[in-house]
């Protein structure tokens, strides 16, 4: 019954399959798309607070701060994005986003 | 020992089935509330690992803020969220085949993985001393030293993250009267009073 390291990657690997997963089930909603985005970045820090914890380096942890940082930053901006589309377009089908013809 | 494992399961297996109910749920408020759920349940293995501020900080970032953040989203916004679930069986093959290809790859991985011998010189070890006896002590020691610049660079995203939400979302609505500090203060005397002469008796 002992917890290894081994059973915290397989959670994050779950996770990180099923954040992605989401993307493709939620293809038109994008609210759906950034929380899977969210999922996927969860899995990353358990990741990396598996192996700092683990392998007995507190730099994973440091760095699992920066990636919170960073998907704090993006949601925000994303949400903004979304709300300001929103009042434009009147929806948020991202299908239906080929303006730019990217 | 075997409490943790049984936490462990715990977290894990509400993790990943909150997590499963966040990309399945009908009603995109309830895929908030299991996100929510889904972050109580990573910050518990955060804290299975040692790693409590961590923990908290998952706590107050992503539940108090992020998750807060979605959740007026899309209470907010008067989004027909029928209409955009339609066409979700289309997907579902290809995201099984890619999902299910990806786990598989990511197990192969993580079973077929050992950590290298040299890797041990080159880790920045958990300090033991008393300044750093606590998981924060220790993290904020290296924080503050060590990753300075990126302490900082963070800090700067965040600032830029935070202008660049509020000039995207501000709007100039028009038939709003706003105080104009330069009219207000460069008036002058004489078109600000007048005096005028009343007769007794007859009014103006």
């Amino acid at each position: 019954m002992e917890i290894g390291l081994a059973h915290y990657l397989i959670v994050a690997a779950l996770l990180f399959t099923l954040g992605i997963f989401g993307i493709f089930l939620n293809r038109r909603n994008v609210i759906i798309i950034l929380m899977s985005i969210e999922l996927m970045l969860l899995a990353v820090n358990i990741n990396f607070v598996a192996f700092s914890s683990f392998l007995g380096d507190l730099t994973g942890q440091v760095f699992a701060m920066f990636v919170l940082t960073v998907a704090a930053a993006e949601a925000a901006i994303g949400l903004a994005i979304l709300v300001v589309y929103f009042r434009n377009r009147g929806t948020i089908a991202v299908e239906d986003i080929n303006l730019m013809r990217g | 020992m075997i409490l943790s494992a049984l936490a462990f399961y715990l977290f894990a297996g509400i993790a990943v089935l909150s997590g499963l109910m966040v990309i399945t749920a009908r009603n995109p408020v309830h895929s908030v509330l299991f996100l929510i759920l889904a972050f109580f349940n990573a910050a518990g293995l955060f804290v299975l690992l040692g790693a409590e501020f961590l923990a908290m900080i998952l706590v107050v970032v992503y539940v108090g803020a992020v998750a807060v953040l979605f959740l007026f989203v899309v209470m907010m916004l008067d989004i027909n969220f029928a209409a955009l679930r339609r066409g979700i069986r289309q997907h579902l093959a290809l995201g099984l085949a890619v999902g299910i290809v990806l786990l598989a790859e990511l197990v192969i991985v993580v079973g077929a993985w050992a950590v290298a011998p040299e890797v041990a010189a080159h880790t920045a070890p958990i300090v033991n001393s008393a300044v750093t006896a606590t998981n924060t002590q220790a993290l904020g020691a290296i924080l503050y030293t060590r990753y300075i610049y990126a302490f900082e660079g963070s800090g700067l995203i965040l600032l830029v993250a935070m202008i660049g939400a509020i000039v995207l979302t501000h709007r100039a609505r028009a038939g709003v009267r706003r105080q104009v500090i330069s009219k207000q203060i460069s008036r002058s005397r004489a078109e600000t009073i007048e005096v005028v002469k009343v007769p007794t008796g007859h009014g103006i």
